[in-house]
């Protein structure tokens, strides 16, 4: 792409500036007044039919007549397009940012419209270019004052544009064309549509300033267009910048540019807009919320704006919509035939587009493109043939020996063109198991990969576009909400990428707030990002949105007091009191349970908080209704008594029992007129009441290598709980801090179907097992002050003749695609298993939306829709080339649980085994240029063994090695629940050795300067015992420090004078002052960087003891009952060959 | 006797084929629920839908034991009746039966089907196909006890 565009672009952005300094020159004669405005407008998608040919020829000379020549300049310009064209491949991705980018726009569809968004988007992309964006900011103070007195500067840039527009002379010709065109109809069009270019224009006419350079808003764009019609060279210009725009674009970052532009200003400076980038997310979706307030006020600045100075133009805009549709249609055709044939019906993309687009981008030709004909483009284009090839290149594993990247490899970008896949979702909250989805289910069973998607739907994301609208636009036959991968067929309708149906475009979705224009729905923001967030209207509610519910229930029994984790908790709450998510409407409430469940009546007014007792363990009541859950923000006094108290209050107790069942009872009742959530707190086995567990483990099983039993839930207690709670909209997340075997299998129930949480700390002791406190403090910290969305829902949706199979997660399965989540956390990963029902060879592109449906601590009602656009293909070859082989393996793994505890372990090994095995054979049946000789794989899918073996290794599916059952369990609980990123890293972690750490190849930061180690294999042959390695593991790190380790090192890092001196169980890096440290310690909080939990730390000494918790996961390495990786290699071609 | 049998049997049997219909159409709304396309009341709609659905759960699985044990039944009249072919025609949806009981999931009350289980694109095909077959197989026998009545009521 950018080779092609690159010539190109120079010499357009080159013609550009020159133009937009001519058009300035002239532009002072544009001010008209809005009708003629508008005329030029239209002019100038008819021109453009007819003048981009001239346009081709002006770039070079500027000379071309304007009008006239389409059959000419079509072809001069097909030529160049489509050179480049071929080699980009991609197919302008989504029309709307063709659109937004003008160029395409004005040419084949909204002429009218069109042309003041190309204008727009010209200006835009030169900024982004930034060969123009000088131009821009000059012109922004202007601008400043037309954008309906906003504060913002940023927000200006649109218009600015504007103004810097070279667009004056394409205005000339523009009315030129019109005059030609004699489309009096149109003309009247225009003024309805009116566009962010439009309303400037009108603004311009409006306050009569001429002269391009005015303040006026409208000034520049109209003095363009003054210029414009006159002139038949500017007309050429035009021209010119469309086709250099377009080209522009692409190489600024094709999609970027429309989006990047939006996404940037809004934050910068739109303040009316209804569009918010809510960079503050993350920390409690408060700050979305203060971005709702802010958004309400657009429609109002887009009022002002019409009613404000431009009364008069404002009347326009509001006709406009109706009669817009006709424009466009009668545009095409009368004004360019040739032109029309391919745009107007659709047609293919590449013929047509070839011959206007100059840098091959065919997207801006095709204004709507649909995504069959995006496809369609797609397909001739042969840009992804190298990827493919490298991700195809036949990899002999058993000669490759080290397998490893230096870096964590990035996941595999889908075949797509360049527009979509910048607006395509982020891999890190949407990922798909094949990037190339195949054509038909007969297609996938060859392949032998499953066909799956990893979600992490309510990740904090840094920025966020958020939408308030009064009408959500959704599909009316399957309610997918718009999305960027949607076509427009016109500026009227647009056709769903899931369902295939033609929706209308409702009146208000063609005013775009973020550029405070009208008529160009492609522009919106929820075309222009697959991320976004719509503040809910109340026909998304059932009731009133419920307020942040909080209740603690805390184990405090001997064991529990004995453990010392209630200090830890009531410290850290009293730390977070403030920061917990929610707003006045808070409400927080305590229980505390041994053999009988204590309540604590903390209403205001009262002087010390109340105790109450309910000793009838076998049918729980609630001892009074009112005052057990109360306002945080009215009794926070009391609240602060309590948790200071708590600690001290049970010290001496000296009952053993835990009657977690019958609390967890009260706790539902507690809380079911409101929903919440509910923190439980457990150091035992529930050993009365309700739900009262037996011990299951038989310590002398712990490492068999036979079948691991009772993985499985003894009682169904507590899923049937969790089932109510969801119900209820409780969640219930559960912290287990126990020596012993508690069942976890069981408890976890209660968690996993109420879309809960659960945190396991295994021989937890205050005193004892400080690192284990201290991950527990951290871990706390994070739990009680992240976002949190209440009674949600999540839909997943995609593209008909897909459908899911199963979902992997913590939720409770309401409906086909439908998950209830009564709480939903950012820290929460979702899977899900699909398969293809229907043939999907009519189309070129599959979509999967995920909808969550949630009501922030706020008491917002909000969604978030994530959209995530891939290709379909039909050569299997291309299956395997698109394959994620990360997010293979966690749905593998995934699979591997459930199938564990549905059939048994030893069975969901083999499964794990199997998938490898017939993965490669397929592949192997399939190439035909393989050596007979070795195990090949290709080159996408050459981790795939290490991955398994590593899977097979885990806690969760080892076997042979001994591991508690209860740790079993919580690391198939992990699994399940974790997003990608840390399933990765705790399945296969990352090595690195960082006493030598140089700056070579360093990342610099800010101001920091990070190395960057390379990746080492996992196996103790990489260690040395002259180094020092990290090891990240996601949930833990080890810091293991070699017998000879270089003392520089353990003096400037460590703070000891020699290893031996080393302590045993250093948990921390201390902060020295040496270069050394510095180094060390930036690296790992970089490495920590986009954690939400941080991990334990250990340093490892050679010698310790606690070596072996490091060794276990070098999974290339042979161990007692396991294969090492090269032995694994060699079993799996064995069972090929068999 | 026999005629006895095959007349309880033959009345009984009618009993066993409209609750299996009754839970086909269950396991397919079931399937189907997402297909309704608007009613975003229903989808939105947590306590209603979540009723809805465990009620059709739970007819589902009220069938199952009533069925289960009127096949006991027949067997056991059959056995009675010396039927040797009809009984062995019957035993091995009776061992079916059986097997399909003890291995369902951990339950504390009686029934079959685990609503979290239960939208697993595989459980739920599982179930509508084994609802299927059992259909076809009761209607069969129907039609099979039907003629044995008739045969027997004209031959005696």
């Amino acid at each position: 792409m950018s080779t092609q565009g690159n010539a190109n672009p120079n010499s357009s952005v080159n013609n550009y500036s020159m133009s937009s300094t001519q058009n300035g020159g002239g532009a002072a004669p544009c001010q008209n007044g809005p009708g003629q405005m508008y005329p030029a407008m239209y002019t100038a998608s008819s021109y453009y039919s007819s003048a981009p040919p001239a346009a081709y020829p002006t770039v070079a000379g500027h000379s071309a007549p304007p009008t006239g020549k389409t059959p000419v300049s079509s072809t001069g310009y097909s030529g160049n397009y489509y050179q480049s064209s071929s080699g980009l491949s991609p197919y302008p991705a989504p029309g709307t940012h063709q659109y937004s980018n003008a160029p395409g726009q004005s040419f084949q569809q909204t002429a009218p419209y069109a042309m003041p968004a190309g204008y727009y988007g010209q200006v835009y992309s030169h900024p982004s270019q930034g060969q123009t964006q000088p131009q821009p900011q000059q012109l922004q103070p202007n601008l400043m004052p037309a954008s309906s007195g906003s504060n913002l500067g940023a927000p200006l840039y649109p218009i600015v544009s504007y103004p810097s527009a070279p667009g004056s002379s394409q205005y000339g010709t523009l009315r030129s064309s019109q005059t030609t065109a004699g489309q009096p109809p149109v003309s009247t069009v225009m003024p309805p549509p009116p566009t962010q270019s439009s309303l400037q224009q009108y603004s311009q006419g409006i306050g009569a300033t001429p002269t391009p350079a005015q303040p006026g808003y409208g000034a520049p764009p109209l003095s363009q267009a003054a210029t414009v019609n006159g002139q038949s060279n500017a007309v050429q210009q035009h021209y010119d910048q469309n086709l250099h725009n377009p080209m522009s674009h692409h190489y600024a970052a094709g999609p970027p540019n429309s989006q990047g532009p939006d996404k940037e200003r809004p934050p910068s400076g739109t303040p009316g807009t209804s569009v918010h980038s809510s960079p503050q997310h993350h920390p409690g979706g408060d700050s979305s919320s203060t971005t709702t307030d802010s958004a309400s006020p657009v429609p109002n600045s887009y009022e002002s704006l019409e009613g404000g100075g431009y009364s008069d133009l404002a009347a326009p805009p509001a006709g406009v919509p109706a009669k817009q549709a006709p424009p466009f249609g009668y545009n095409y055709p009368t004004m360019h035939p040739a032109y029309q044939q391919n745009p107007a019906p659709k047609p293919n993309p590449s013929p047509s587009h070839g011959g206007y687009n100059p840098p091959g981008y065919q997207p801006y030709s095709q204004p709507f493109p649909s995504l069959s004909e995006l496809s369609s483009a797609l397909g001739g284009l042969g840009g992804v043939s190298e990827l493919e090839a490298e991700t195809l290149r036949p990899v002999n594993l058993l000669q490759e020996r080290n397998i490893l990247p230096p870096k964590r490899a990035p996941p595999p970008e889908p075949n797509l063109s360049n527009d979509l896949r910048k607006v395509n979702c982020s891999p890190d909250t949407f990922r798909c198991t094949l990037t190339n989805i195949p054509q038909t289910q007969a297609l996938l069973n060859k392949a032998r990969l499953p066909l799956g998607l990893l979600l992490h739907p309510f990740r904090d994301l840094t920025q966020l576009p958020v939408i308030t609208s009064n009408t959500i636009v959704r599909c009316r036959s399957c309610r997918t909400y718009i999305n960027p991968f949607v076509s427009f067929l016109d500026q009227r309708r647009w056709k769903c990428n899931l369902c295939y149906r033609v929706n209308d475009v409702p009146d208000e979705f063609m005013y775009n707030p973020v550029t405070r224009s009208y008529g160009e729905p492609h522009k919106r923001p929820e075309v222009q990002n697959s991320t976004v967030e719509f503040i809910a209207s109340s026909d998304y509610m059932l009731r009133p949105p419920q307020p942040a519910v909080y209740l603690f229930l805390l184990d405090v029994s001997h064991n529990a007091v004995e453990s010392g984790y209630l200090n830890v908790f009531c410290q850290s709450l009293l730390d977070n009191l403030e920061k917990l998510p929610g707003d006045t409407r808070t409400h927080i409430g305590f229980v505390t349970f041994d053999s009988t469940v204590h309540f604590y009546n903390l209403q205001e007014g009262l002087s010390q908080p109340q105790m109450l007792v309910v000793s009838d363990i076998d049918d729980v009541f609630i001892p009074t209704h009112d005052s057990l859950l109360v306002n945080l923000k009215e009794s926070k006094e009391l609240v602060k008594d309590l948790l200071n108290a708590l600690p001290g209050m049970f010290t001496h107790t000296r009952e053993t029992q835990s009657a977690l069942g019958p609390a967890l009872q009260a706790a539902y009742k507690l809380m079911s007129p409101t929903g919440g959530r509910v923190t439980v707190f457990q150091t035992q086995l529930p050993t009365l009441g309700a739900g009262l567990l037996q011990s299951r483990e038989d310590p002398n099983l712990r490492s068999s290598t036979k079948n691991v039993l009772h993985l499985g839930p003894a009682t169904d207690f507590y899923k049937k709980l969790a089932l109510d709670c969801s119900g209820q909209q409780i969640g219930v997340d559960l912290f287990l801090l126990s020596s012993q075997y508690s069942d976890l299998a069981s408890l976890a129930c209660v968690s996993k179907y109420s879309a809960g949480s659960v945190f396991y700390y295994p021989s937890f002791h205050h005193i004892h097992n400080t690192a284990q406190k201290q991950k527990f403090q951290k871990d706390l910290q994070r739990y009680l002050t992240r976002k949190i969305g209440f009674e949600a829902v999540m839909r997943i949706r995609c593209t008909k003749g897909l459908s899911i199979h199963t979902f992997h997660g913590n939720f409770f399965v309401r409906s086909t695609d439908l998950l209830s989540l009564a709480n939903v956390n950012p820290d929460s990963g979702f899977a899900v298993q699909m398969s293809i029902e229907e043939s999907l060879a009519d189309t070129s592109l599959a979509c999967f939306q995920a909808a969550l449906l949630y009501t922030s601590s706020k008491g917002k009602r909000r969604i978030r829709v994530h959209t995530l656009c891939l290709p379909v293909v039909s050569q299997l070859s291309e299956v395997f080339a698109g394959a994620d082989i990360q997010a293979i393996s966690c749905l593998l793994a995934n699979m591997a649980i459930d199938r564990s505890i549905s059939s048994s372990l030893s069975d969901a090994r083999d499964a794990l085994v199997n998938a490898v095995v017939d993965c490669l054979t397929a592949y192997r049946a399939n190439g035909s240029n393989i050596q007979p000789s070795g195990l090949i794989a290709p080159a996408a899918l050459r981790l795939f063994p290490l991955y398994v073996l590593a899977l097979l290794k885990q806690k969760a599916l080892r076997t042979g090695t001994s591991t508690r059952l209860d740790e079993r369990v919580f690391s198939m609980c992990e699994l399940k629940s974790q997003p990608l990123q840390q399933i990765m890293r705790m399945v296969h972690p990352d090595l690195y050795r960082i006493d030598n750490m140089t700056e070579q190849a360093a990342l610099h930061l800010n101001d920091s300067v990070i190395p960057q180690p390379p990746l080492l294999q996992l196996t103790a042959e990489k260690l040395t015992r002259e180094g020092a390695f990290l090891l990240d593991c996601g949930s833990v790190m080890y810091l293991w420090v070699g017998k000879c380790c270089n003392e520089t090192f353990i003096r400037d890092v460590l703070g000891f004078q020699n290893y031996a001196s080393l302590p045993s169980n250093m948990t921390e890096i201390p902060e020295l002052q040496t270069t050394y440290s510095e180094r060390t310690r930036a690296f790992i909080s970089w490495l920590l960087e986009s954690r939400t939990f941080l991990p334990a730390f250990h340093v490892v000494k050679d010698d310790a003891s606690t070596k072996t918790s490091f060794f276990q996961h070098l999974v290339e390495d042979r161990t007692e009952s396991a294969f090492s990786y090269y032995e694994f290699l060699l079993h799996i071609q064995q069972q090929m060959s068999k | 006797m026999q005629t006895n049998v095959t007349t309880v049997t033959g009345i009984l049997i009618s009993v066993l084929i409209f609750p299996k219909i009754k839970g086909i159409i269950a396991f397919d709304e079931l399937k189907t629920d997402y297909k309704n396309p608007i009613d975003q009341c229903n989808t939105l709609n947590p306590t209603v839908d979540r009723v809805k659905k465990i009620k059709r759960v739970r007819l589902a699985l009220k069938l199952v034991l009533p069925e289960y044990l009127i096949h006991v039944f027949f067997c056991v009249m059959f056995l009675c009746a010396t039927e040797w072919l009809t009984l062995g025609l019957n035993i091995p949806l009776l061992a079916y039966h059986i097997w399909r009981y003890m291995s369902r999931p951990v339950m504390s009350g009686p029934g079959l089907y685990d609503p979290t289980t239960i939208m697993n694109a595989d459980i739920l095909a599982y179930c509508q196909k084994e609802g299927w077959c059992k259909l076809a197989f009761y209607l069969l026998s129907f039609f099979y006890y039907l003629y044995g009545m008739i045969y027997v009521l004209v031959s005696s």
